[in-house]
């Protein structure tokens, strides 16, 4: 992967920005990608114990529910967590589904889509979504975005995490710190055409098997994904503990985030310069001397009245 | 005799309606200043003005609250006033007299005119709106615990709401700066007699006939006072 150093000219996408990130500088860097084969998992989880290793995370310590999956969900401390599921096949067999469930890195993030604080969520041009904490201001909106659920808010301090496919790792031409611990092959990282074609290869493999309906999960409602599983069972995503079927970006995030923006934005100058036109062209609403007039006329006839009532009322006092 | 010189003012806003009005005011300002940053970066630099833009995220949710409150105050208040009657309709029909500044082509009104009544239910309606939109995405009190469904269509709401807020704020201020003595009415809380007889006849009438009324029976008080020696 030459060229992978730091380089904030390899930010291609920032959220909250208008005007274009720099897209010159991309003549030597190819997409990675991360391949997740769940048909080779064992369920070791020496994934998850090399991502807190690798990333310095500490989860607390919780409790045993009779489960598996341990710790039970993704939290500000924990990027990855091994999904196990107990699925009856259409033979009447049980298989055990194991998902290592971690940030997709979608071409099309819904939580850079969603974010308001400019460069709080960044891509790479080798296709990797990372958080800049530097800028994230805890507001939720990446959980809002994200067609996955991944992102977790910290409490401590109220900034946003997720798993950054060991961006600092893969910059200096590292795979990601689950692969390198990854005893069975079943987590693969490389070029994006590299894996595609390794998918493939598996996918046959396991076609071959006896596994008619195994694919690629590559989820095209959100231009791919930067990683990619390959399922036993590509027809049926949500017996992996729920994978979405066709994630997209939700229509009602869209509709709060994307024409309406500049559209309601503009529309709100256009009001307050309407306003001011109105008053060029049509002139303040004053009242007239002629109601200044009908007040004193009013209050002159009262007057009248009453001292006319008040001379009646002596006239007949005796 | 107090007859020969009567006050040239009428009482439109009590103190106190005109303390709630401005403190419903300045904290509706506040949070549009920093709402807006979050809507579209084009308003990023406004978190500035709150400490910084985490500052603005924490602070919004807590003026929202204090606003709301202010409001319900000024809503029970205002509430017998904005009721819609039937010549309000009239009066909205003629909205082009009304814009062209044809007065006297336009129906009586009562204290508040239909544009008035519309700005209160508008409000009213929006910021019962926001108040529960705001709360289910409100960051981290509530935010995490909602479906996220509900957050999504509570953010789209938000937005939604906050922007129809915004532009009847602007048409609100637009007509308190084009109808002369309408500002000063709600800092001093009087207007002139003129000023009630040409904008709100109806209610003109009314304070007039008050003022009778209130003047006769002082009359009738000075004489039984006369009488008794």
């Amino acid at each position: 992967m030459r060229g992978e150093q730091i380089n904030l000219q390899n930010v291609i996408a920032r959220s909250a920005s208008q005007v274009p990130s720099p897209q010159e500088r991309t003549g030597g860097i190819d997409r990675v990608t991360k391949l997740i084969d769940v048909s080779r998992c064992i369920g070791c989880k020496a994934c998850q114990v090399a991502c807190a290793e690798w990333n310095d995370l500490r989860d607390e310590v919780g409790n045993n529910v009779g489960e598996y999956d341990n710790p039970l969900d993704l939290s500000p401390n924990t990027w990855q967590v091994m999904r196990f599921d107990e699925y009856e096949n259409e033979q009447g067999n049980l298989e055990w589904l194991i998902r290592k469930d971690n940030c997709m890195h979608c071409a099309e993030p819904g939580c850079l889509e969603a974010c308001p604080a400019p460069g709080a969520i960044v891509q790479y041009a080798n296709g990797i979504v990372d958080f800049n904490s530097e800028h994230c201001i805890g507001c939720g909106y990446c959980v809002t975005g994200c067609p996955f659920d991944v992102p977790r808010i910290s409490e401590v301090d109220g900034k946003s995490y997720k798993c950054t496919l060991c961006s600092d790792r893969v910059f200096h031409g590292l795979e990601p710190a689950c692969v390198k611990s990854c005893p069975t092959g079943s987590i693969m990282f490389g070029t994006r055409d590299d894996m595609l074609d390794l998918a493939e290869t598996r996918t046959d493999f396991l076609r071959s098997r006896g596994y008619d309906n195994a694919g690629v999960y590559n989820p095209e409602g959100v231009d791919g994904t930067h990683v990619i599983y390959v399922l036993q069972h590509a027809d049926k995503p949500q017996i992996y503990s729920d994978l979405p079927e066709d994630p997209t970006i939700s229509p009602m995030v869209s509709a709060w985030k994307g024409v309406t923006k500049p559209l309601a934005s503009a529309a709100i100058g256009l009001a307050a310069l309407t306003g001011f036109l109105h008053y060029v062209t049509a002139g303040p609403k004053e009242y007239s001397e002629e109601d200044e007039q009908a007040v004193r006329d009013d209050e002159a006839r009262q007057r009248e009245r009453e001292s006319g009532e008040a001379q009646d009322n002596r006239e007949e006092r005796p | 005799m107090s007859l020969a010189k009567s006050d040239p003012y009428l009482r439109r806003y009590s103190l106190g309606e005109r303390l709630n009005h401005w403190l419903v005011a300045i904290s509706f300002v506040l949070l549009v200043l920093s709402g807006l940053p979050f809507f579209h970066p084009f308003f990023w630099s406004l978190t500035g003005l709150f400490g910084g833009p985490t500052m603005t995220r924490i602070l919004h949710p807590w003026i929202g609250l204090f606003m709301v409150l202010m409001f319900a105050i000024m809503a029970v208040r205002f509430f017998k006033e904005s009721l819609i009657r039937r010549h309000d309709i009239q009066w909205l029909k003629q909205i082009d007299d009304v814009l062209a500044n044809r007065d006297e082509k336009l129906p009586p009104v009562g204290k508040n005119n239909a544009g008035q009544k519309l700005v209160y239910w508008i409000m009213l309606g929006c910021i019962i709106l926001l108040l529960i939109t705001g709360v289910m995405i409100w960051q981290p009190l509530v935010g995490e615990a909602m479906p996220i469904t509900l957050r999504r269509l509570a953010s789209m709401g938000h937005a939604y709401l906050a922007f129809l807020a915004i532009i009847t704020l602007i048409i609100h201020i637009y007509s308190g700066i084009w109808v002369k003595g309408s500002f000063q009415a709600m800092v001093r809380g009087r207007v002139s007699k003129a000023w009630a007889r040409h904008h709100h006849d109806l209610w003109y009438e009314e304070e007039m006939e008050k003022e009778r009324k209130h003047r006769e029976i002082s009359r009738r008080h000075d004489h039984s006072e006369q009488e008794t020696p």
